[in-house]
Parts: C-alpha cells; structure tokens; sequence
C-alpha cells in the first residue's frame, strides 16, 4: 500500500518519493512548511522538532533524521499544527510570548513543539524534555519561564487525543508483508517476517530509529540501496519483567526501555536521561544501540556491568551470548550476514550498578568515557566485580585486570590505590576532540574512586549539589 | 505596565515585535522565502588541505551528477574574486592556492541543495602540500603575522614600576575560540532582476557589504545591487562579513545562468568554512604591592587570525582596548601580536575582542590576589577605576599620560588598490585630521589609551551586586562546604564589566533611517540596522511610537534594505540601537515638527506647544486624531516622509599610536557566579549567577534582560564546554554539534537572578539608554573565575596557582586540580 500518515490532521500520501527521504526536506520542499527548521540536520539541535502520535502517544522527534516509511499509519504535528483552528496560541505558545522565551525566533518552533507534547503528556520535568533543544540567544531561562507558566494551562480542545489518534484505521495498517514497497522500503510487521526476509536479503540496510543511520544519509549523503524499516514490528517491541530477568525486545525505544526499568535498575535508568535528547531516545532502539557497535553507545556498558545476554536470530535459528562477547573489535560484532539483534536480557534484582558518564555538555553530549560499575561487596570483601567502560576502547569494554586487583580484597581506598596499575592493562585509550587518552585514564581512575566513596555515603556527583 | 498609549513607549517591557511569528513557525528567514520553481540551489567544494598549491582539478564528475546546471572555479569569475571585508586578500573561490582546510575552490548550482551537496563531492582536488602553520607557536616561529610587527600601546613606565614593586606575579592564559553557532547556518538568495540589476536576500548583519560585495563580483555600481535583510536566526557577529562568500555567488551564478540561486551552508560545512572567535594567548607580567594593588603591567596578547585578515585588526585592538576592563592602570604595556595561520579566518563574535582581553586582566586579578592571598573581590576592589562621585569630591587619581613607544606603521591598507570597502570594519582608519586626539587632562583618571573614564559606577554596582547576592555570607559558606566535601569543590567569584561602546572605527558610527506616515496615520518604520533576534525591531518602533505618541502597533517595521536606507554600518558593536534609533527619532521629529507647524498654524498656536500623545495631537484647545491629523497635513501638502541621520558626537580615535576617545561612552555590569567541581573527574556546572547590569534607561526591559541572560550563558559556554579542536593537519574536529557543545537547557544556573541597574547613561543616547548586545557575555567570565577559585580551595595555603585556561572542560579543570595538589 502507499506510505499514507496525518499530517496536522489532514491524511496524506508522499507517493513515490526515495525511501530515504526525511520528513524535515519533504515539509520543507514539497509541503511549504516551513515552520520547521533545519539547524544541524543531524538530530542535535531540535530546531525541527515535530510531535509524533499514534496509539501509544505522542512523542517528540526530530524530523531531520526521520525517514517518511517510518510514519506509516502515524500523525504528525507541526508548528505549524499547535495553533487553533482560529489562530489561537496554544497554551505554550503564548506563555513563549509572554515570557520573552524567542529572540532570533529560529529555534523557537522545535521549542514549542517539543513543548506542546511534554504539556499533552503531563510532563514537567522541563530540563529533561528540554535538552534536545538547542538556543543559542537566551540562555534559556526565560523558556524555563514559559514551560512552567504553560503546566497549569488546560490541554487546549484542538489538541485531544482524537484528533491525533491514529486515524489511519487497523484496515488501513501496512500491508508491505513480503513484498516491497513501491519505495524500495520493505517494512515488516513481525519478528518472523523480517527473520526471513533478512536472511534471504542480507544486504539490506536495516533502520529502526534511524538516529544513526540517519546521518549517513544527512551528512554521508550516502545512498543505502534496499532497506528495511523495523518500527512496525510490534513483536520486537515487548519487555518482559520475569521472574529473575527483564527480556527486552530489540525494538523498544531508549525511552520505554528508561520507564521500564527505572524500579529495577535506577542508575541505568539515570544514564539513559542523558542519552542522547527526548527526541533521540523516542526514536534510538536498544537493538540499534547494541548492534551499530559503537565504542561510545551508552547502554551497553550498563548492560554488560548487569551481565547482559544478547539474543540474536538467523532465520529461525537463535543463538545468544553474554554481551561483551557480542563486540569483537572496533567495527566489528559477532553478528553473521542476515543475523539481526532480537532482544537483550539482564538480571531483574537489585543491583549495585553506578553509571558514571563523562562528557563535555552534561546533557546530550557523546561520552568521553562512560564507566558503569557493578561490584559485590560481602562483610567488606569484594566478592564479585562488573567494571565495564565506553570510550576506553574500540569496543565496550571490561576492565577485566581491575576486576581482577579487587575481587577477593578488602572494599576500601587501599584496595582501589592497589589497583591503579591495572588501568593500563586494561586500556589503551585514544586521544580524539573528546578527551586525551591520559585525561580518559585519569578520569577512568577516579570513577573507581568515586564509587567507592558514593557507596560509603560521600557525595559525588556535582548535579546533585544544592545550590 | 504603563498604558501603552501613553507617550513613553519606551521603557516598557513589550515583546518582540515578531514573537508571535516565531512560536507559531510564520517568521521567515532566508531559506524560508518562496522562491521560483526554476530556482537553483549552490555548495562549495571545499579544500582538504591546510596549505597547498592546486595542481590539478577534474571536476568533470561533478558536471555530470544528477541535477548539476553549473560549475564554478576562481577562472569563471567575471570580475571580482574577493569576498574579504578588509584588504581584497580573500578569495571567494581559491585562486591556485588553497589556505586553510574548508575554504571553497569550486562551487556547484544544480536543482536542488542535495543534488548541489552531492556533486561537490564527487570534485577530484589536486593539492600539492605546503607547511602549514596552524598554531601560536608555529605562526610565532615563523613570524607569521598580519601587519609587520607587534602593535603596542601603553601609559606611564610598566617595565620600571615593575621592577619596583614589592612583588611580581607572571603567568599565561590559553583562550580557546568559539563558534557561533548562530541556529540558522548562512544563507543568500539572489533573484536576477531586468538590466543587469540583482536583488539579494542574505542571512547578514551587514547589508552594505553584501551589496557592495556584490557589486563588485558582478562588475556594476552598488546602486545595481539591493540587499534586503528581514531578519537573521542569530548573528553574534558571525554574520558580520561571513555571508559575503554565499551572496557572491548567488549573484555571479544568478548572472550566468538568469535563474534564481539560492544557497545555505549545510551545518558542518558552515562550521568548517567560515571563521570563529579568535583564540588568544596572553601572557602578563605585573608588580604589586602586598594588598593586591597593581602597580605594573606587561600584557603580551597573541590572536589567532586565521589566514586572512577579516576584520582580525580591529578585533585585536579591541582586546588590547579592553585589557584595563574596570581597573585603574598607571603603568601599563600592551603588544599584540595578530598572527596569521592556516585556520579559518577568525571573525568577529560578540565582544569583538573585548572579552579576551578581559579574561587576560581577570586572570591577573585572580592570580595576584592568590599570590598576597586574599579575597579576589577585595583584590578587585583595591585596583578599580573611581566612581565618578567620588571624582567630583576628590579630584585627581592618577597621573596624566604619557605618549606611548613608538608603533609599527600602520600597514592595513597596504593591499588596498581599489574598491574601498569603506563601510566595514576591517577598512583602514583615517588618522583624525588634528593629529593624535587630546587625551583627557591632567586630573581625570584615564584608560591606557588616554579616554578619561568619567561615567565610572563600577565601585557601586559591584557593592550593590555584592550585598544582593551575599557574596561575603556565601563566601564563608562556600569555605565551609569545601571543608566538609573531600570531593566536590565550590567555587565563588565576583567579576566587573566595563565595555567600550562604539565603533572603534569612528567614521562607522553613523545611522541612517526613513519613516513615512500614510495619510491613514499608519507609520513605516526602516532604518539601517539589522534584526538577529536582539530586539532591535521593536526597541526602535518604540521610539517611533514615543515620538509621535501613537501605540506602538501603529508602527510597521519593515526589512532592512540598502534601497531604502543607505550606506548602512554592520549592526555590530552592540551599536545597534543607539545609532538607528537616534536616527529613526531624527526622522520622526522632521515629520512631527512639519505636522506641529501646520496644525499650530490652523490654531494661532505655537508650534512647540503642539502635543503628541495618547494618540492624538493636542493643539490650543483642539484634539485631533493622530490619523486625523495625518491626513489634514497630507490635504495641505505637507511632507509626510523623513530620512533621518545620527553621528556619534565625541569619538575620536587614532589607532597607529593608541590614544584617544574611541568610545563614546561605556557599559558597566557584574557577575557572581557560584560553581562546583568533581576533583576526580574535572566536573563541574554553575550552581547560581546573580548579575546586576547596566542598561542605562533602559529601551525595553524585558529585552535588555533577555540580552543579559543569553549573553552570560553565551559567555559561560566560551569558557567551560565549547571547545574548537582541530588536528594535526588543520582540520576542524568539532564541527557538528554532536562534537561542539554549546550550553543546553540543564547549563545555565539552577538560581539566576538577573537585574538591570537603576541609571541613566551620562551621554545623550537615545532616551539615555546604553547598548547592551555585546557587553552581558563577559559576565559570563565570572563563572570561569569561580572554576579557578574552586580548584584553588583543593590546595593547601602554600599551593601553586590553579592556571585554569579556558574552556575549563573537566579535562582542564582536573588537570589544574593536579597542579594545584602538586
């Protein structure tokens, strides 16, 4: 069937454009909507933030780096879409206005939609819905203003659900099973679908959220020949919460992944708040994180320092492993033509996971180096330890001689000096515009310490200090 | 709120004029602009090499792409090849040698931006290498310099009054650029028009200079080129002279092919091609008494420029101009040195220079109350200019000036052959005809340059400052903390803002405008300064609507246009409601004085007792409706159209010796800023800022604020996470976002209070207000003071000195923590 979503309530069919085409250029040339900015095509500034909704909400996004097959059966709001049906402003809108949140004004449409959604979803954790978009006039303070003016304002009639539910009816739903898409985009609706499918065409580019395979089109202007999106498969998208293990689906966006486990695994959950931005995480699937191999993603240290297994899925056949062996080295996984990533399980109990994440920007920034610890400490010996780190190497990786200097030991400053010289057995990291390798080394170091410490009570964390 | 139809429309706190446009996405910026369907969309092919000699260019896949209309090398330039706003020394495309990676040697037009951004990279360059220098040091060794020796000024005998004082501290700051990261990326459109004549569309602080670059590209007289300019997404001087390139080749491919051309930077090409805020070195040798007092001092200053000279000269005066900041300086020496590297060409960026060199008298005033150990503000407070109060009491402060060493010639002008670019910053100045200007007389406390400082109220503003923010509470507080915290270090510190307002260029400080009123009574408004998002529109619709006492909705504000308003100055300099809304006013008082005269005269009335007011014209005992009133006076023939002009009364400057009046007046401001760091991983974010600035009467409060904010945000950014890397082949690592980090939401202040001081300016600017653009950035250098004080609280009392350099990234931060530790 054609790609047909909602487009601020009007039903819409792009017909036979590339299937790389982002949402951004098309509302921008083909829509004259040019409400929508590009500030760094690329996903890190949110000047072209759009509100996505379908039946399980509404969600902030950056269109620069949103491919159309991935709105299939979905609405889409712009700027363009806030106001009512006589111009009215909506609630954040005015409160923008009112407080003097807009100076050059070409951030401001990304900040009011991006606005508009967390005020239609109840949010007002603003720093957080927030740190996906860039402002470089203000200093933000008087949007702060805005956001807090707008939270007590009704969600304006124009905005109720029904008008963004999917209207595209379940009869309408993608059809694309087994057969491609005038656009060359195949988009499977099950996990069996894209199993089979995938092994028969292993060169296929695979896009779930398309936060990182975005860029090759954005900025690599690269043509990826076939490819095959994944957000219509449902099945891929489930997290268990089991009895001793949380399966999670390779599908399921960094945000459901943060609500889900925020109870069971709370420092992992305080990590993923400051991967990448709202709009990123909305989109970004754990799957893609794992399978993309980046030596600086941020949920596989996590997921390693929890004992992570990873699931992946040729044809029927189904293998899984622990995840560090998953990273063989830089640009390289353990995965075979047509194999696909299908879900990642960690432990369900409670854990003794610290994620330190170090970066230049505390929000929205790449890590320098991200070191998540798990260590066991029982009647003051350390019993077991999970020591695993983000941009120390070509792959995540476990510091396995530190692990080693401190199993058996007793758990405190003593035993952690005594491990110092194990750094360099572990790591050789590099120098590059985010960090010196010996700034990593250091930094490295001192996240031992630092554990240490915040386990004996200390403070350690300079975002939790009071003003 | 004052009713709005009362005369004063101005001080009050009404929005941006375009607010409403911008939360609902109606705002239009270049890219915005509906444009003809045959329009065609331009990239650059840019070089890969620092340095090199162009042996070779196959650009034959490139002609060949999908899409691709026209191909562009320096050979198919019909006139001019330049784009460079000082001395024709900048290729628009690169002619046989290439000097920086980024610069633009070919450029495309095809039928879409893709396909444009496609093609270029399909251009085969061959470049044979040459030694590139790319740092300080490299462009030092090799004496790589614009203008042929170090610049220096100074007063009174620094190497003497140092070698007397009781002590001396040395030491160097490293300063790291920044980009501006303006939201929306350069951008020009030109739209051919009949004859030969061209109409452009430019993302530009400087319309001049787009038409006059222009011009000279299409080899036609400017009054051929109109440039129209209804807003920017951001400038901060990166829109200064970095849109010349863009509009150039609109227009030299417009003319072509006769289509529309149209082009915008892609991000990253916008962050590799154009250049950024200078990067400095200074270093400073200064003697001192016990308590702090400055006695001498030798500043070095030395700018990164870039490989071409922009508008880097007046950028290093001003660093040099503002290496007082609010201290008195009896015996100072200044040299700067303007080094010439294979880099992008630094620009312009808000401070223009100024904040530099205020970071390197800040750093002194830290390091020195370090080394006597005490207090920074009390150091502070010991070294600052007098208050003018204080003055009128007591008299003279320091002692008269002295002629300064002898300076190089100026050879600014050295490469200019024609084609005067009289309207930019990097022009060459006039030497004021009276020779050197008289600097202030004997008594009067004066700057290293010879400007008496007589509307001084930094001793004030700092206590008020003080006292509000309870810096000396927070002071024991923040000892407290530290001594109970073993790992998280808080930092204080209190710092001064004395900015110099004006165009060190004196001819620039001159403003144009034209104002009609229809016969209906409505009012256009347009004058030569431009919109970035600084609030200037609504600031100066506010004096229009003051003027003739109408609400200010009945003022329409229209695009900046070199058709309407000519031979306009760069909306640069913080200038830009000082100079258009003087002349806007100008325009408006000839229209209201021609009204005022002919309906005194129906009434046997004077003319000076006609009242413009709450909308209407009060004469005798008769009320007209102002729009009444405006069509009587249109019934009578009476013009209804006004330019109006302004010049800067006072300045005077001569740069080649560094002394006179280059400003007409200054702004003064302070910050506190409490921080804390993570002595394990270099850490660290703003824990509250409390800044207290000086708006003079300020225009529109809200507005002023909202530049105070922003600016101190924008300053602290600079200084902590915003960090340019290039490496060792000259490439730019950092840039994209993802790489360069300017502040986000969760960086400014969890507490930041904001308030305007309560003056007015002593000279006669409009309604007594002061420029406020550039000045609230360099608050933001109290938040990298504070870093310097949270590391020093991690040494014991005999602890070397933290020497934070900046960006104060946590790498930095914790390496100065090592230092300190020994």
């Amino acid at each position: 069937m054609p790609l047909t979503f909602r487009l601020n309530g009007e039903t819409v069919s792009p017909g036979d454009v590339p299937a790389t085409t982002t949402l951004l250029d098309w509302l921008r040339e083909a829509r004259g909507l040019t409400g929508t900015k590009e500030g760094c095509n690329e996903g890190d500034c949110g000047a072209c933030t759009v509100m996505v909704s379908d039946d399980t909400g509404h969600r902030a996004l950056n269109a620069c780096i949103l491919f159309l097959p991935q709105l299939q059966g979905k609405a889409v709001t712009t700027v363009e879409g806030l106001s009512g049906p006589d111009g009215e402003l909506h609630p954040v809108q005015q409160a923008m206005v009112d407080h003097h949140g807009s100076q050059c004004g070409f951030c401001t449409p990304g900040f009011a939609v991006t606005m508009a959604t967390a005020h239609l979803n109840g949010r007002t954790d603003h720093d957080i819905q927030l740190a996906g978009n860039l402002c470089r006039c203000t200093g933000y303070a008087p949007i702060i203003r805005a956001a807090r003016a707008a939270e007590a304002q009704p969600v304006p009639q124009w905005m109720t659900p029904s008008i963004f539910a999917s209207q595209i009816s379940s009869g309408d739903a993608p059809q694309a099973r087994g057969a491609e898409s005038p656009l060359d985009a195949y988009r499977p609706a099950t996990a069996d679908e894209l199993a089979r499918w995938y092994a028969d065409n292993p060169d296929t580019t695979l896009i779930a959220g398309a936060t990182d395979v975005g860029l090759w089109v954005t900025k690599g202007l690269r043509d990826l020949g076939r490819v095959c999106y994944l957000n219509g498969i449902s099945d891929l998208q489930g997290i268990d919460i089991g009895e001793d293990e949380i399966r999670i689906g390779a599908g399921v966006t960094l945000t459901a992944l943060r609500e889900a486990i925020a109870p069971h695994h709370p420092d992992f959950a305080a990590l993923l708040d400051r991967y990448g931005s709202v709009q990123v995480r909305n989109a970004a699937t754990i799957g893609g994180n794992i399978a993309n191999g980046s030596p600086i993603g941020d949920s596989p240290p996590a997921l390693i320092a929890l004992g992570a297994t990873l699931h992946l899925r040729h044809g029927n056949a189904r293998r899984s492993m622990p995840l560090e062996d998953f990273f063989l080295a830089y640009g390289k996984q353990d995965r075979a033509p047509g194999e696909f990533v299908e879900a990642v399980t960690i432990p369900r109990q409670p854990d003794r996971l610290r994620c330190y994440k170090i970066s230049k920007r505390f929000d929205q920034d790449i890590s320098a180096v991200c070191g998540c610890f798990s260590i066991r400490v029982e009647d003051g010996t350390v019993t077991g330890a999970r020591i695993v780190f983000g941009g120390m190497a070509g792959v995540p990786k476990r510091a396995a001689a530190v692990e080693a200097a401190l199993v058996g030991q007793t758990w405190n400053r003593k035993t952690v000096e005594a491990a110092e010289g194990a750094w360099e057995q572990d790591f050789r990291p590099m120098s590059d515009m985010r960090a010196s390798a010996a700034y990593r080394l250091d930094a490295a170091r001192g996240l031992l310490s630092r554990y240490l410490l915040e386990d004996l009570g200390t403070p350690v964390r300079v975002r939790e200090v009071a003003p | 709120m004052k009713d709005s139809a009362t005369p004063d429309a101005v001080a009050r706190p009404l929005p941006h004029d375009a607010a409403r446009l911008h939360v609902t996405g109606a705002a239009r910026y270049v890219d915005d602009i509906p444009v003809p369907a045959n329009c065609l969309h331009l990239a650059f092919g840019l070089s890969d090499t620092a340095h090199g000699r162009i042996a070779g260019m196959d650009l034959d896949a490139v002609r060949a792409a999908p899409g691709v209309v026209a191909v562009f090398t320096a050979d198919d330039l019909p006139f001019a090849n330049d784009v460079s706003p000082s001395i024709h020394d900048e290729p628009l495309l690169a002619d046989g040698t290439v000097h920086y990676v980024g610069q633009p040697v070919f450029a495309v037009a095809a039928t879409s931006h893709l396909a444009a951004r496609k093609a270029v990279r399909l251009g085969k360059l061959e470049i044979e290498p040459l030694p590139a220098l790319l740092t300080i040091d490299d462009a030092l060794a090799a004496n790589s310099r614009f203008e042929d020796a170090p610049r220096v000024w100074g007063k009174g005998d620094a190497a003497a009054a140092i070698a007397a004082a009781p002590h001396v501290t040395e030491g160097s700051i490293e300063i790291g650029g920044q980009e501006h990261f303006y939201l929306e990326g350069q951008a020009a459109l030109a739209l051919p028009q009949e004859g030969g004549d061209m109409v452009i569309h430019s993302s530009t602080q400087h319309p001049t200079e787009i038409q006059h670059k222009v011009a000279e590209a299409l080899g036609v007289p400017m009054n051929a080129v109109r440039c129209e300019v209804r807003r920017m997404g951001g400038g901060f001087g990166g829109k200064e002279s970095q849109g010349n390139a863009l509009a150039v080749i609109c227009a030299v491919a417009a003319r072509a092919t006769g289509r529309p051309c149209k082009m915008r930077y892609d991000r990253d090409d916008d962050m590799v091609v154009t250049g950024k805020r200078h990067d400095f070195r200074i270093a400073y040798r200064v003697g001192h008494d016990a308590e702090g007092r400055l006695l001498g001092i030798e500043f070095v200053q030395y700018a990164r420029c870039g490989w071409a000279q922009d508008l880097s000269l007046p950028v290093a005066d001003r660093a040099m101009l503002h290496a007082d900041n609010a201290y008195s300086l009896d015996n100072v020496r200044i040299e700067s040195h303007r080094l010439k590297t294979n880099t992008q060409s630094a620009t312009a960026f808000r401070g223009f220079g100024g904040p530099q060199g205020m970071v390197g008298i800040e750093r002194v005033l830290d390091h020195v109350a370090h080394a006597v150990g005490r207090d920074p503000l009390e150091v502070r407070r010991l070294n600052f200019y007098a208050d003018m109060p204080a003055l009128r009491a007591g008299g003279g402060l320091s002692a008269p000036p002295q002629p300064a060493a002898a300076s190089p010639e100026d050879i600014s002008e050295a490469k200019m052959e024609d084609g005067l670019d009289l309207a930019s910053r990097g022009a060459a100045a006039e030497i004021p005809a009276e020779g050197h200007p008289e600097v202030a007389a004997g008594g009067i406390q004066t700057t290293p340059y010879g400007m008496a400082v007589e509307d001084c109220i930094v001793n004030a503003l700092v206590d008020r400052l003080a006292e509000s923010a309870g810096y000396a509470a927070r002071r024991q507080a923040v000892a407290d903390w530290n001594a109970a915290n073993p790992l998280l270090k808080r930092g204080l510190a209190l710092t001064p803002v004395k900015f110099g307002i004006s165009f060190t260029l004196t001819h620039l400080n001159q403003a144009g405008a034209l104002v009609h009123v229809y016969q209906d009574g409505s009012i256009h408004m347009n004058h030569g300064g431009t919109e970035m998002g600084q609030g200037l529109f609504q600031k100066v619709a506010q004096v229009a609507a003051a003027r003739f006492g109408v609400d200010v909705s009945a003022v329409k504000i229209t695009p900046t246009d070199t058709g309407k308003v000519p031979n306009t100055s760069a909306t640069a300099a913080s200038s830009g409601s000082d100079l258009n809304g003087m002349a806007v006013q100008a325009a408006c008082d000839t229209i209201r004085g021609r009204m005022a005269e002919f309906v005194a005269g129906l009434h046997q009335a004077d003319p000076a007792t006609v009242v413009f007011s709450g909308g209407e014209v009060r004469v005798g005992g008769e009320v007209y409706a102002f729009a009444k009133a405006a069509a009587l006076c249109y019934q009578n023939r009476i013009s209804l159209s006004s330019t109006g002009f302004y010049a800067t009364p006072k300045v005077s400057w001569d740069r080649i010796a560094g002394r006179g009046r280059p400003f007409f007046y200054f702004a003064y401001g302070a910050a506190v800023s409490e921080v804390v760091i993570d002595t394990l991983t270099g850490e660290n974010r703003i824990l509250r800022a409390d800044l207290l600035h000086d708006c003079g009467a300020s225009l529109n409060p809200a507005l002023d604020i909202g530049q105070i904010e922003g600016g101190y945000v924008q300053g602290a950014g600079w200084l902590t996470t915003e960090e340019l890397v290039w490496d060792e082949r000259g490439r730019l690592r950092t840039h994209a976002p993802s790489t360069y980090k300017i502040p986000a939401v969760s960086d400014r202040p969890d507490i930041f209070n904001v308030a305007l001081w309560d003056g007015e300016n002593r000279e006669a600017t409009v309604y007594r207000s002061k420029a406020v653009g550039e000045p609230p950035l360099m608050l933001g250098i109290s938040v990298l003071m504070a870093l310097s004080d949270a590391v020093a609280a991690c040494g014991g009392p005999d602890a070397p000195y933290p020497a934070l350099d900046a960006p104060a990234t946590p790498e930095r931060v914790l390496a100065s923590v090592k230092r300190v530790r020994g």
